[in-house]
Parts: structure tokens; C-alpha cells; sequence
């Protein structure tokens, strides 16, 4: 304490040293600058060079010391002691536990490689652990993209080759309207601040989407306060609204998208196929000839109206499919103003402003480019109108529909790729053709036979058994949800339980934490993950998770391999994977042991490759059984997917490649020395048009992003749902179950379309009239951010908020409880009035229900006494039909977790807390935080 | 504001022992001996007892002494400076009273007696000063305060020194005081003015409501500052407390011939009353900043 | 000593724009985080883990939802630490000179050194921007990071409150008001930037820009066809001139 006033002006030394290093307490893997004194993390700030977050840092990111101190970290590996869930552990060392691992998995692999399940939360180092799942041969992998938001991600790059996120970002510097659906925080979470506050200094306009009005919605200067799950009708009637006033870029369709391709308009297994050339090019009527013509010949300007008859078959433009369905009456603004919840003339209105800044306020940049056919244009044109979407539009059984949708509108305003509109990052764009083909040829003692995920682009591509069945224990890629991109994590363990498709032997997570806020229908997981057989084993026999601490999950594995923290570790954030890239930019980063861990833990990745090397997986050994790799540090340097190509860009080769080169021993301290992070814009000719634009395709290959240039058009019409169409309607060798015949016909369709929810068509609506759903408050990671001794202090409790209108009805007063009832379960929480939100919609904050004695918090925490899970409330199946059969709560085309269908109904409870369902407490491992924190006393 | 005991205790006692140490420095009574000694001692215990109650309220004590140094601007500095000065002064006069062998003699020690009783009330102006500069607490931030608490220091020192009939008249005088203090002070946090609207700044868009805390728990700000009761909790209170700091003492001194069975109820009485009164002091007052948290004041 | 200043040198103090801010949090926590190893004392908490946490910040962000006259309520988030005021009451109360305002800057720091814990500032504060850290019986509050803004250890970039610099919507700013062409007197000039608690009269230097007018611009297409026919003959005649 000091016992003087302060100098005048005060100078005190920060620290000792400086390292750089990327933050991890979210995906947004921004720059921080860790100061240490005397060893320990005094202060993180903000790296101010990095490309992500420029020196600014979130609250999380801020509360980083504690959470890298946090008393829940896990101190050993675990070896199962007491019953599953109990919570009670045996510390045993690293030796003993990666024996035990292997002893586990190498019969599996030598038998029936499948029976091993492995499954990763939202770590960035899913084209690692892909590649393990792959040496190892089963075809039981995948990460969490399925419940998370899969439908944003294969909209996108169907649609147009990529989405938003790590995918592509608004022209932050140029845009004059910025459009935002269904986002409460996202992934770019410091950027899309950076870009909002930018935005607003520039004096420009944001709309926000949601049926909550906090956090961005809150400082959009206009709210739209739509009622879950209807955005795609709301999306369709702006477009409705601009195709009559002949609002829409042409030149721009004609050019980059597939407007002008010709559809087949009759019947039979060709119906909604495009008409190809001989070498199975599509083909358009070129105006100049009125003849048909590659869609991609140089000088070819694609016809938009005429219709061509061929053999019998009239063969129609895209274009004039698309104007008739969206012309449609059906979409006229009065038409869905009411499903909608918001006024028809707003959304005439918008419309109108959409249209006003796009093409009124026209961009041009002087700036000469060539595009993919050679023509020169001396300018880029931009239309200063952006679109952010994420999980509000995502999150629903219409998802994929509805950010299809959210893409045609921006398509045909002429915005995506232009100056002032939405932008790629490298390595996107990139359609799903330049995206493999999912694999799951399994074979024991063998890798399998490709990569695990991929984008199908027809019923040929559907990873079935010679009986139909899904040969996935996720059921990705299956009829249920055919165009399942990222798998279905949410799936796993309820099909696990149940032996469909099939029995497996090993559960193996890592960094997710399944037993609670990921999972639907929390509390039955927990029985499923606990329930035994008739000769007392469990039915899920054996399960190994990897945590850094101690969460829910953790007390339901047999094993446990405790990971370090962001700190203690080398991690890359790869271009083959999730990389840190800018519009303007190619860019990946590291992770490096910053400070040194103080437990006996190891960094998951490494031990991931020792558990390789002991079971002698395929690359991870070399021909005399020793290991390649040392560790990840070793993996991240010397592995190369393609000759030259690693896991990290920067510093190749003899230290001047970029993205291409040989290994570099000195590539690991370049980056350090860099900041932690390389590097390497796109010169200014290249930086717009991306899909289209030759020097940019060429920049590509150079920084080793594709081995070769590859031009495309968007697909407003999207032919692999024209074939899965075709299929349903008994065309083809490959056709779904009869049950999702009908399913298929109607969901499928190659132009985007709207239909309600799964969950609210199947519920009766008089019993269950609300929507409830979630936001993920800005501060808080998951269920991570309970750890944090300062991030709780700001919030512990979730509230349930009440519209007001609903609140006076049930006669609420401040301090209520209710109970909250969904066609599965119901619940008790604590609530709270909230005016600006939509009036039929309730919302709690995501994942501050803690189960009691996790975290390391106290049994008596709020989180556990009055915090709450909806997951609880929401079904991984919906009611049963008529015919009896349950369909997935999910989007039937990727599989996409419908979290947000959730419909439910409110009373009053007549008496206060605990929250229920009140679940038994578990052991912690790690015992429990100290009752109090000087932090700083450390320094004095 | 939070009903800490320390205050409570602080303000109540010292507001008694200042009051009687006033009366004995006046001579009121004219006392000598071991009747001087014990008189004293009471106002001595009660001014010093409540000002040690005061450093309970401290969370540092260690650096209490600091507290004599800025008598130019806080008043809180000014009590402590003046407390001490007034406990300084009146020790000779009491001293010389108890060395007296009968009342009446001495009569030079009138005048600084009188200095004593002048510096003794100071410091219950002083005290009654801390809380009525507060401009955040509006209920406090009025000429009454000093009234009330002055009138609280006269009413009971009168009684503690035996000044029966003075003592039941001044009793009546602060009941008056009292209540035009609560009907006054019931009106002040509208008077100032204050609202969640001017608090934010967003009065001009509409009216304001607390949709969210900026941290779950309680913190300082709100065990200290956020402190409500219950008007008709509150309601209650008054009237017992003004029935036991006022009435019925003052039924007692004015109807009653004076004696010490008399004492033995009117005292107590009127320092139970007391304690509720200040409770209510400190429980009733509204703080400003409370108006953050969505907690204006309670509904009268 | 406790008498506030005729006047400072400079007015140094932060621009709040709730037209921006998200009500992210950022700004507390890396206060927090600054200031728990900063000046003075840590910024302690108590029963971090258990059932009532709680502990000392110099900056908090409250949520406030605004009914207009007509139409829906907003939500405006609300970040608030010590207004640095010119008739800073919290000054003139403390009895032991801990607290005062600097001729300086204007900066209003306690120095804990003297500070006996009476509570008596965080009374007088009408904003709530006093805290009490209990574990080590000082007051605290917002010190404008004086250790930060004068450093010469830090790069010349980032002497600005650790607030400010780490806002990621860029809704925080810092300058002296006593300059009018700083970029905080223009902002207050160009947005209306106004005073908290006007009535209280304690002078903030702090300043609050008011959110923008919300709501539609209003605004109608006109129709170039009502159905596809009408529609693609339009485009026929625009795709004509391209
Ligand atoms: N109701 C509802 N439920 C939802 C959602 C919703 O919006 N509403 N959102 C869904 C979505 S999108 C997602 S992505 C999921 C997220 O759900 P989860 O992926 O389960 O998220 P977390 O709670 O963050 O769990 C991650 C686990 O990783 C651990 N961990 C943290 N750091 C490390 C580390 O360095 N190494 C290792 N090995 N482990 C670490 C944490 O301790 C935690 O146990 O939740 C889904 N669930
Ligand atoms: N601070 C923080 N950041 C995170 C995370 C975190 O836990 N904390 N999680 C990360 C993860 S895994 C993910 S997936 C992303 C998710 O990022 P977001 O998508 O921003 O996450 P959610 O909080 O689920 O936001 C969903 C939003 O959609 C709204 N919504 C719900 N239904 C509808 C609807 O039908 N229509 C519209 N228009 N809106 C709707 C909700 O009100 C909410 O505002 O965030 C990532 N970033
Ligand atoms: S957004 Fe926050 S938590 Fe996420 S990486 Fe950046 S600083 Fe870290
Ligand atoms: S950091 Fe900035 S945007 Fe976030 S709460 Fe603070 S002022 Fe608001
Ligand atoms: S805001 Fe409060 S603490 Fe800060 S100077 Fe003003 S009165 Fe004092
Ligand atoms: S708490 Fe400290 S700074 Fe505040 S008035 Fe008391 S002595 Fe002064
Ligand atoms: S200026 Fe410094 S001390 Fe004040 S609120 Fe900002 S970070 Fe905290
Ligand atoms: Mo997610």
C-alpha cells in the first residue's frame, strides 16, 4: 500500500517481461500482450499489432489471470474411483493413464475401429484431431459444429462459399447500413465490436434482427423484435419487396452467381437439375447468340428471361424461378407481417433503406481488377449494405433455409465481395466442390479410407451401409439430415445409449462439456451416461475426457487427461483449420507455454500424439514403430498435409515462405518474436471479388490456401437439393425411408424457402404459446466463465425475463418464481420483467446453471441454487407423430440442433428457490476456491 | 442507509453525553463531590463511549488520529477536533466540582463551564453537520437535522441532569422537532429532484427501470446504501419511537412529582425511543446513488 | 488537505458514449485487472467462490430499460466509475485529507496511506463510485489510471486508462475538457454530452453521450411490377441497356 500521495505524474514499472500470446476464453482467439513480475501473470491486455482484436480485449479476455489461476483447474490425471457422476477420483499419473487409454483402444482399432467415439467441443485444432480419428480409423468423428451452428456454416459455403465468422466479415470500414440477425455475441466477438463502434463514428446505421433487444440490438438504431423463427418469412418478403421494385444488382447476378443457369422445369429425375454441356458444364443462353452456352466462356453475358425448350423439356433461368416464388403473393409484407411480428409497412420500410443505401449510395473504388474470364474493370462498385448472422437464425429445424435465404438477399442487392458489403477471409471462398466428400469406410488395424466431414453434394455422397443405415453413430450424413457438414455431436450419446445404429465401446470427448450445458435434455443424458445393463456394466462402457477443469463432465468419465491451460501450451491456429484471417489478409497464430504449468498436466494435442505413438497409428510412428512427433511444438512445425504446406504459414522453408516451404526448425520462434501471429496481406487489386477475381485466385495458390485457381458462381439455386428432392420423389438407386419422403420434398427445396419450426407444428401451440431461448452474455465463455472469481461477481444467477404483458398476467412481482413447461419436462426459475423484447418470447442467459460441486465452487453457489439450464426443457426428439415415429429437434437438411424452437408455457410458482430439477451434488477433485482474494498482494 | 449499530450507538450516546456534559457545564445542577462525580461520569461515558462506537465503525482505526486534521472543510474533522476540545474544557470543571465540598462555590469555574457547554453542543452540531451536508441523502440534507439532533443532545442531557419540568418541556419541543423532521424529510428525496431519469441521463427519452444490476450480488454500495424498510414497518416505529424518546417521558417529568422511581422509567424510555429514532435516521434515509440500482426511494 | 482547487490545471476525464456501448463488461474487468496490481491496494473480493461473492470494482456497467411515451422500450447499458467532479463532495467530507483532487489534472484519488476507513466519501459520492475494499479497510475508487497515463515505462500509445484502452466497441474516451479542441470536448460539443444528477451539483468532468433517436427511416420502393411477367420485361428493357 502506498503511504504517500501519488507523484504528479506517476511512472511505476508494469513488469518484468512481455510475452505474446493468443487468447482462448473464446473462439475469437484474439491478441494478448501477458505481463509477467516475478514469474507471475500480472496484467493481459490486448495486442495492438494483432490482426483480430487490434488491442482491444473483452471481459473474459481480461479475466484471463483468473482463470488460468482458477482453483477448478485439474491437478493429474484421474482414474475413475466411485460410481459414474459421483465425482469421486484416484490421481494417477500420465504413464498409468495413457496405458490405460491404449489398452482401452487398441483392441478397438484391431477389431472394429467404429466402436471408438470421438468427439471435440470448440477447441482450433479439429484438422489435428480429425487427422488422428483418421490414422486411427474410425469413422466416429467430429467436432461440435453440429449443435453449435452448422446451418450458418453449410448455408454459407453452399450458398456461396463460405458464411460468416471466421468465414467472412462486413466491410467494416465501408459499410453505411449493417444488417444483424439473430446474434447476441458471436465468435468475432472483439471485431464485430470494433466494426459496430466504427460504424457508429462514421455516422452509419445498424439493424438489429432479434427477438431481444441487449447487447448490439440495443445500440442498432433500429430493432426489430421478430418472433423466433420466422426470419426466413421475413427475409423472403424484403426480397418480395425488392424484386417488384426491380431493386436488384443484374449485372452482378449475371456475372457471379448462377442466375442465368438453365433448370430443367419438367418432370422427372432431371427436374430442377441445371442443363449442362458435354463436359458437364452448366449452361445459360447467351444474349448475345440467344444460343446456349458455358455458364463460365469468356464474353458469354447470361440471359436472365428466355426460356429454352430442348427435347421436350423447357429449361428455365434461375432467375425467373427465383422472381415467381418470391413474387409470390405469399410473400408480400401484409402476407407475413403477422407470423412475423412486425409491422408490414417496417418492412416495406427496410426494404426500401436495404435499397436506398445499395444502390443510391453506391461505392466505387478506383481500383482495376480482372476477373476469372479475363475482362478488365477499371473499378470496383460497391453496394455499402452488410448482413452478420449467426445461432438466432441458425439455431432453429428452418435454419438452413432461412440463412440461405439471408444470403440470396444480400446476393441480390450485389453486396457479398464488393466494397462496402460482406467479405470473405481467406481461406474462403470456397464452394463445396473445393470441399471433400465425407468418408466413413472403416476397416480394422487400417486408417480409414478419407476425411471424416465434407459437403455431399447428391444422395451418392450419404455415408450408408448396403441396408440404408447410417454408418455413423451420430447418424450424420444419413436421410435424417443428409447435408450434416460438421456431424452431430448433440446426437452422440443419446444413440450410444439407445445402440442405434449400433453399440460402440469408447466414448472419447474432449472440451465439451456434454454432461450438462451441450447437451438437450441434460438430466436424461445424465442417466444415459450412467445407466448400466443387466450385468451391471455401463452402457456406455468405457468414456475418456480431456478437461482443463473441473466441470459437470468430468465426473462422468473413467478417465481423465487434465489439459493445461491457454498459457502452458503450444497450440497453431492453422489455415488448414480455423486460421485468424482478415478480409484484407491471410493470418494464423500460436499458443506457447507463456508461463509454465504448475500440475502434473500435459497440453491434450500432445498427448493425443503419445497416445498415437502407443497405439502405433499411422503417421504418428515410422517404420521402426518410433514416434515422429515429440510433441504438438514438433507436430506444428514438421507435419505437412501437402508437400510444403503445415499447419502454420508463416516463416517456411528458410524462413521466407509463405504458405508454402519446407519445415522450418525456426518457425515456432519467428512467430514468437512476430507477436505471436503471421501475416500476409492481399494485395489491393486481389482484395474484392474474391471468387471471381484472377489475382486474388492467384494469391491463393501462391500462399498455398488451393493447389489451383478455382473461380465459381453463387448458388441462388442449389442443385444437391434438387437431387435429394428428386430422390425423395423415388427417383434414383439411393431413397430415403417412406417416413421422410415427404419431409425431404418439402424441405429441400433448391431456392430457399420458410416453414414453421419442427417443435411448434408438432406441440399443441394452445398448451405451449411462448418461445423461450437463450443469449450468451458477453462476459461469460459456456460454463466456463463460473470459475472466474471476477466474472461471476457479475453474474451468477440467470433470470428468466418476462415480457411485460405476460408478467401483469400472471400477476409477477419482483423476487417470483415460475415454472416453465415444455412438452418434456419442466422447470423452476427464479424471473424478471423485460419490456423490450419480443411479447411472446421468454430468454435466459446460456449456460450460468452450474450442477452442484462442479467448478469448484461451493454447494451453496448461486449458479447451482438459483441458476438454471433450459436445456433441460428441450428434447433431442420431438413429440411422437401420428405414425409414431420421433424426428431429431434438429434442421432436417444438416442435422443443426433446433435449441431455439423451444416452445413452453409460464406459471407462477407459489413459493421461491432452489431451481429444479435440483440434480445431487458431485465431489469436486479439486476441492474448493480459498473465501477470499487479494490478487495483487502478489506484487507488493 | 444501513442501520449500523456503530452509528446508531455513535450519534445516540454522544448526542446524550455532549447534551448533560452542556447542562453540567452550565451548572444545571449545581453539583459537587461524589454527586459531581457521578453526574460527570455518565456524560463522560456517554460522549466517550459513543465516540469510541464511532470507531467501529472505521475500517482502518489505525489511521483514526488523521481524522483532527481537515477541521477547515469536513465536518466530520470538525466533530472530532471540537469533541476533544469540549471533553478537554469541561474536564477542570469537573474536576473542580468534584473537589467542591458543597454546591454553589466556586463560581469561577462559570465561565469556562459555560465555554464547555458552548463547545459541547458544537459538537452535537458538528455530528448532526455530517449527515445534513450530504446532498446524496436528501432526507438528511435540511435545517432539521441540526434541529433534531441539537433538540435530541438538550431534551436528554436535560433529562440525564435532573432538569425535570426544563427537561419535560424541552421533551415536548423535540417531539415537535421530531416530527416535522420525518413529515419534512419524507418530501426531501422528491424535493432534490433526483431520479433514475436524471441519474442516467435518459429522462429525455422516456422512463427509466433497473433491467439488469451490474453484478448479481450485493457489494458495498448496496449493503451500505441500498437499505430499505417497509413504510408501514416504518409507520410503526415512529410511533413507538416518539412514545417512548418523547411522550412518555415528557407525561412523566410535567405530570408527575419529581423523583428518582421517575428516572428509573423516563430514562430508559426516552433512550430506547432514541435508538429507534435514529434507526429510523439512518434506515429511512435514501441514498441518491441507490437510484442506480432501480431502488428510489420507498413509496410514501 | 480536504479544500478542492479554484480551478486545475487540466481537466482530464473520460467521455461515455451509450449511443455504443454493448454492455460488455471489457471495461470492468480490465479495470479490475489494472487496478488489482495497480495503485494502492488489490482490489480484494470476498467469498469468490461461495455463495455471496462479492468484491471491490471502480467501474460497474448497470442495464437500464427506457420506456418512450409511444413505441417500444429500449435498452441502453450504462457503464459508471468516478465522474472526477469539479465540487467533488466526496473531498470536502473526509476528515482525513486522504481524499482530494488534484490542482493538476483535476484527477480525485484517495491516498490510502491516510485513509481511516470512515465511509464517510462513499456516502457523500451521489453516483456510487466509492468503494470500500474490505480485506484492506481503504476506500477506493477510479483513479483515471494515473499510473498508466503518465508512464514512461508504457508505449506513448497506450497511456490511457486501461478502460478505454481495452473498450472493443470504441465507446470509452479520454482527454482533458479543459482543452475545447480535445477530441472529448468535440465530442461532447458535436453529441450533447451531459451531466449525471445535474441537481446533486457536483460538476462531473466525466461526460455522458446520449443514445441516438431510434426507430425506422421511413421509406417506400416504388413498384416497378406487381407479378414475375411484368418483372422480367422490366429486366429485359435494364438487362437491354447494361
Ligand atoms: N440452451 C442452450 N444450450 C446450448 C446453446 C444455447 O444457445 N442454448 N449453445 C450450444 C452451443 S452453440 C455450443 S458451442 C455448446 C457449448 O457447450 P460446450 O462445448 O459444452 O461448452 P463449455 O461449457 O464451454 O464446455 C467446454 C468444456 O471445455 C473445458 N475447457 C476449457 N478450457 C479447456 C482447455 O483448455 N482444454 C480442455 N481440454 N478443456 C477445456 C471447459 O472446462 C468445459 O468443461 O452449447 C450448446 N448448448
Ligand atoms: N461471450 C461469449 N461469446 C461466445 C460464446 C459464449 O458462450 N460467450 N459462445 C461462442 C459460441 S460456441 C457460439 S456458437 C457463438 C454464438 O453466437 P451468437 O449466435 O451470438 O449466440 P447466442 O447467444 O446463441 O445468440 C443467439 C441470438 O439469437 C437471438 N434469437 C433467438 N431466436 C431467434 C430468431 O428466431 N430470430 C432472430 N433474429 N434471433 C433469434 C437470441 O435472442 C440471441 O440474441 O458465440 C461464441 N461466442
Ligand atoms: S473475444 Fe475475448 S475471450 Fe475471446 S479471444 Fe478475444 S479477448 Fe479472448
Ligand atoms: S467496454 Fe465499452 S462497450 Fe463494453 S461495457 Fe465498457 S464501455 Fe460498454
Ligand atoms: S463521482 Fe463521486 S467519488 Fe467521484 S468525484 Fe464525484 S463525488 Fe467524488
Ligand atoms: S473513507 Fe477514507 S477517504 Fe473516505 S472519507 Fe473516510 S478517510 Fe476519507
Ligand atoms: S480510468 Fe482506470 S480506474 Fe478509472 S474506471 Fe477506467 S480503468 Fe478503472
Ligand atoms: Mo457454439
Amino acid at each position: 500500500m502506498s503511504d504517500q500521495r501519488a507523484a504528479a505524474r506517476p511512472s511505476p514499472k508494469v513488469s518484468d517481461e512481455i510475452r505474446q500470446t493468443t487468447c482462448y476464453m473464446c473462439a475469437c482467439r484474439c491478441g494478448i500482450n501477458v505481463h509477467l513480475d516475478g514469474g507471475k501473470v500480472r496484467y493481459i491486455e490486448g495486442n495492438r499489432d494483432h490482426p483480430v482484436n487490434r488491442g482491444v480485449l473483452c471481459a473474459k479476455g481480461s479475466a484471463g489471470i483468473m482463470q488460468h489461476y482458477s482453483p477448478a483447474r485439474l491437478r493429474a490425471p484421474l482414474k475413475r474411483v466411485g460410481p459414474r457422476g459421483s465425482g469421486q477420483f484416484e490421481e494417477i499419473g500420465w504413464d498409468e493413464a495413457l496405458s490405460i487409454a491404449a489398452g482401452w483402444l487398441a483392441p478397438l482399432r484391431e477389431t472394429a475401429p467404429e466402436k471408438l467415439a470421438f468427439f471435440t467441443g470448440r477447441d482450433q485444432s479439429q484438422s489435428f484431431t480429425g487427422w488422428w480419428a483418421q490414422a486411427f480409423g474410425t469413422p466416429n468423428y467430429a467436432a461440435h459444429g453440429g449443435f453449435c451452428s452448422v446451418n450458418m456454416a453449410a448455408a454459407g459455403i453452399y450458398t456461396m462459399g463460405g458464411a460468416f465468422w471466421e468465414f467472412g466479415q462486413p466491410d467494416w470500414e465501408r459499410t453505411k447500413l449493417c444488417m444483424i440477425f439473430g446474434v447476441a455475441e458471436d465468435h468475432d466477438s472483439n471485431p464485430i465490436k470494433i466494426g459496430l463502434g466504427q460504424l457508429k463514428a462514421r455516422g452509419g446505421r445498424v439493424i438489429g434482427v432479434n427477438p431481444v433487444r441487449t447487447g448490439y440490438n440495443a445500440i442498432a438504431d433500429d430493432w426489430v423484435g421478430i418472433t423466433p423463427g420466422t426470419d426466413g418469412l421475413f427475409i423472403l418478403s424484403l426480397i418480395h419487396e425488392l424484386l417488384c421494385a426491380g431493386k436488384v444488382d443484374l449485372d452482378y447476378l449475371c456475372r457471379y452467381t448462377n442466375a442465368g443457369f438453365l433448370v430443367h422445369d419438367g418432370d422427372g429425375a432431371g427436374r430442377g437439375l441445371f442443363l449442362r454441356g458435354d463436359d458437364g458444364k452448366p449452361l445459360v443462353i447467351d444474349r448475345a447468340t440467344g444460343k446456349p452456352a458455358p455458364y463460365d466462356a469468356p464474353g458469354v453475358k447470361p440471359a436472365l428471361t428466355q426460356t429454352l425448350r430442348q427435347a421436350g423439356v423447357s429449361y428455365r433461368p434461375v432467375f425467373q424461378l427465383l422472381a415467381e416464388t418470391y413474387m409470390d403473393a405469399q410473400y408480400a409484407p401484409e402476407a407475413v407481417a403477422g407470423r412475423c411480428g412486425i409491422p408490414a409497412a417496417r418492412i416495406r420500410s427496410i426494404a426500401a433503406e436495404l435499397a436506398r443505401v445499395a444502390f443510391d449510395e453506391e461505392i466505387v473504388l478506383n481500383r482495376p481488377w480482372t476477373d476469372w474470364k479475363g475482362e478488365r474493370h477499371q473499378t470496383m462498385i460497391g453496394r455499402p449494405v452488410s448482413f452478420h448472422a449467426m445461432r438466432g437464425i441458425s439455431a432453429h429445424s428452418n435454419g438452413f433455409q432461412t440463412a440461405r435465404a439471408l444470403h440470396v438477399l444480400q446476393i441480390v442487392l450485389g453486396s457479398v465481395e464488393t466494397p462496402g458489403g460482406f467479405r470473405f477471409k481467406p481461406p474462403y471462398p470456397k464452394p463445396p466442390e473445393a470441399h471433400p466428400r465425407p468418408h466413413a469406410g472403416a476397416t480394422p488395424g487400417q486408417p480409414l479410407d478419407g476425411p471424416h466431414l465434407g459437403y455431399p453434394l447428391g444422395p451418392e455422397h450419404l455415408l450408408l451401409d448396403p441396408q440404408g443405415q447410417p454408418k455413423r453413430i451420430d447418424k450424420a450424413f444419413s436421410w435424417e439430415n443428409p447435408l450434416s457438414a460438421h456431424g452431430l455431436m448433440h446426437m452422440v450419446i443419446a444413440n450410444a445409449h439407445a445402440g442405434d445404429p449400433y453399440r460402440i465401446d469408447t466414448l472419447f470427448l474432449y472440451m465439451a462439456n456434454m454432461a450438462w450445458n451441450s447437451s438437450m435434455n441434460t438430466a436424461q443424458v445424465i442417466d444415459m451416461l450412467t445407466d448400466t445393463d443387466e450385468s451391471g456394466e455401463y452402457v456406455i462402457p468405457r468414456i475418456i475426457y480431456s478437461d482443463a477443469y473441473s466441470s459437470e463432465m468430468v465426473a462422468y468419465a473413467d478417465l481423465i487427461l487434465p489439459d493445461t491451460t491457454y498459457l502452458e501450451r503450444h497450440d497453431c491456429i492453422s489455415l488448414l483449420d480455423r486460421p485468424i484471417c482478415e478480409a484484407d489478409a491471410a493470418a494464423d497464430a500460436i499458443r506457447w507455454p507463456v508461463v509454465e504449468p504448475d500440475r502434473d498436466v500435459k497440453g491434450f494435442q500432445s498427448a493425443l500424439i503419445e497416445l498415437g505413438v502407443r497405439l502405433g497409428l499411422p503417421g504418428f510412428v515410422d517404420a521402426k514403430g518410433d514416434a515422429v512427433y515429440e510433441d504438438y511444438a514438433d507436430y506444428i512445425v514438421n507435419h505437412q498435409r501437402r508437400p510444403g504446406v503445415g499447419p502454420l504459414a508463416g516463416w517456411r522453408g528458410d524462413g521466407t515462405g509463405a504458405g508454402r516451404g519446407a519445415p522450418n526448425p525456426e518457425q515456432l520462434q519467428r512467430y514468437i518474436d512476430n507477436g505471436g501471429f503471421w501475416i500476409s496481406h492481399i494485395p489491393e487489386e486481389a482484395q474484392f471479388f474474391k471468387p471471381w477475381n484472377a489475382a486474388y485466385q492467384g494469391w491463393a495458390v501462391e500462399r498455398g490456401i488451393f493447389d489451383a485457381p478455382q473461380p465459381y458462381v453463387f448458388n441462388l439455386w442449389l442443385e444437391p437439393l434438387a437431387r435429394f428432392q428428386r430422390a425423395a420423389e423415388g427417383h434414383g438407386d439411393r431413397q430415403p425411408p417412406d417416413h421422410l419422403r415427404d419431409r425431404i420434398k418439402r424441405c429441400f427445396t433448391p431456392l430457399p424457402s420458410w416453414y414453421p419450426p419442427f417443435e411448434g407444428e408438432t406441440v399443441d401451440l394452445a398448451d405451449f404459446p411462448l418461445h423461450a431461448i437463450t443469449q450468451r452474455p458477453m462476459h461469460m465463455y459456456h460454463s466456463w466463465g463460473s470459475q472466474n472469481a471476477w466474472l461471476r461477481q457479475i453474474t451468477n444467477v440467470n433470470k428468466l425475463f418476462v415480457p411485460g404483458d405476460i408478467w401483469e398476467a400472471q400477476g409477477f412481482a419482483e423476487g417470483d418464481w415460475a415454472y416453465l413447461t415444455s412438452h418434456h419436462g419442466r422447470i423452476k426459475v427464479p424471473v424478471a420483467r423485460m419490456d423490450a423484447v419480443n411479447g411472446q418470447t421468454l430468454w435466459t442467459w446460456n449456460a450460468i446453471g452450474k450442477k452442484r460441486g462442479a467448478w469448484a465452487l461451493s454447494e451453496n453457489a448461486p449458479e447451482a441454487t438459483d441458476g438454471f439450464l433450459l436445456n433441460h426443457l428441450i428434447a433431442e426428439l420431438l413429440p411422437p407423430k401420428g405414425d409414431g415415429l420421433r424426428w431429431a429437434n434438429s434442421d432436417p437438411i444438416t442435422g443443426q440442433a433446433a435449441w431455439f424452437d423451444l416452445r413452453v408455457r409460464i406459471e407462477r410458482a407459489t413459493t421461491r428457490g432452489p431451481s429444479e430439477p435440483r440434480l445431487p451434488a458431485q465431489k469436486s477433485p479439486v476441492g474448493q476456491g480459498p473465501d477470499r482474494l487479494t490478487y495483487g498482494d502478489d506484487f507488493t | 442507509m444501513h442501520p449500523a449499530p456503530s452509528v446508531i450507538f455513535f450519534t445516540a450516546f454522544s448526542g446524550l453525553g455532549f447534551g448533560l456534559l452542556a447542562f453540567l457545564g452550565l451548572g444545571m445542577p449545581d453539583v459537587s463531590g461524589w454527586v459531581a462525580f457521578a453526574f460527570f461520569f455518565i456524560g463522560y461515558a456517554l460522549a466517550v463511549g459513543g465516540l469510541l462506537a464511532s470507531v467501529f465503525h472505521l475500517a482502518n482505526p489505525k489511521n483514526a488520529v488523521k481524522a483532527f486534521s481537515q477541521w477547515r472543510t469536513s465536518w466530520l474533522s470538525r466533530e472530532g477536533v471540537l469533541s476533544v476540545a469540549a471533553l478537554l474544557i469541561v474536564a477542570p470543571v469537573a474536576l473542580g466540582r468534584m473537589l467542591l465540598e458543597a454546591p454553589g462555590q466556586a463560581l469561577w469555574l462559570g465561565p469556562v463551564g459555560w465555554l464547555g457547554a458552548v463547545l459541547s453542543l458544537g459538537t452535537v452540531l458538528c455530528t448532526a453537520m455530517i449527515y445534513t451536508q450530504l446532498r446524496a441523502v436528501p432526507r438528511w440534507n435540511m435545517r432539521l437535522t441540526p434541529a433534531l439532533f441539537l433538540s435530541n443532545a438538550l431534551a436528554g442531557g436535560a433529562l440525564l441532569a435532573g432538569q425535570v419540568r426544563l427537561a419535560g418541556v424541552l421533551m415536548l419541543v423535540l417531539g415537535a422537532v421530531q416530527i416535522a423532521a420525518w413529515i419534512k424529510g419524507d418530501t426531501r428525496f422528491a424535493e432534490a429532484g433526483s431520479t433514475m431519469e436524471t441519474a442516467t441521463g435518459l429522462g429525455p427519452i422516456g422512463r427509466v427501470r433497473l433491467l439488469e444490476p451490474p453484478h448479481a450480488g450485493e457489494n458495498y454500495l448496496l449493503r451500505e446504501m441500498g437499505f430499505r424498510v417497509a413504510r408501514k414497518h416504518a409507520l410503526k416505529l415512529r410511533w413507538i419511537a416518539l412514545g417512548l424518546m418523547c411522550a412518555l417521558p415528557a407525561v412523566l417529568l410535567l405530570a408527575f412529582p419529581a423523583g428518582h422511581a421517575l428516572a428509573l422509567v423516563a430514562v430508559p424510555s426516552h433512550v430506547a425511543g432514541l435508538l429507534a429514532a435514529r434507526w429510523l435516521f439512518f434506515a429511512q434515509a435514501e441514498h441518491v446513488q441507490a437510484l442506480y440500482y432501480g431502488r428510489g426511494p420507498a413509496k410514501v | 488537505m480536504t479544500g478542492l482547487p479554484d480551478r486545475t490545471e487540466a481537466k482530464l476525464g473520460l467521455v461515455i458514449d451509450l449511443d455504443t456501448c454493448v454492455g460488455c463488461h471489457a471495461c470492468v474487468v480490465n479495470c479490475k485487472e489494472w487496478n488489482t496490481s495497480g495503485h494502492g491496494a488489490p482490489l480484494s473480493d470476498q467469498d469468490p467462490y461461495g455463495a455471496d461473492p462479492s468484491g471491490t470494482f471502480l467501474n460497474r456497467v448497470h442495464s437500464f430499460e427506457v420506456q418512450p411515451e409511444s413505441g417500444c422500450a429500449q435498452v441502453t447499458h450504462f457503464p459508471k466509475s468516478c465522474l472526477h467532479c469539479e465540487d467533488a463532495p466526496c473531498v470536502t467530507v473526509c476528515p482525513t485529507g486522504a481524499s482530494y483532487k488534484r490542482t493538476e489534472d483535476g484527477i480525485v484519488l484517495v491516498d490510502e496511506g491516510d485513509c481511516m476507513g470512515c465511509g464517510l466519501c462513499a456516502w457523500a459520492c451521489p453516483y456510487g463510485a466509492r468503494e470500500l475494499d474490505l480485506a484492506a479497510g481503504v476506500m477506493k475508487k477510479c483513479t483515471l489510471c494515473i499510473d498508466r497515463i503518465y508512464n514512461d515505462n508504457i508505449p506513448e500509445v497506450d497511456r490511457v486508462p486501461a478502460c478505454v484502452r481495452t473498450c472493443p466497441a470504441g465507446a470509452r474516451h479520454f482527454g482533458d475538457f479543459a482543452d475545447p479542441e480535445s477530441n472529448v470536448s468535440r465530442l461532447v460539443a458535436a453529441r450533447g454530452g451531459m451531466d449525471l444528477m445535474p441537481e446533486q451539483g457536483t460538476r462531473p468532468v466525466n461526460k455522458y453521450l446520449p443514445p441516438r433517436l431510434k426507430g425506422s427511416v421511413e421509406a417506400q420502393l416504388e413498384p416497378v411490377a406487381e407479378e414475375p411477367k411484368g418483372l422480367l420485361a422490366w429486366i429485359d428493357r435494364a438487362l437491354g441497356a447494361l
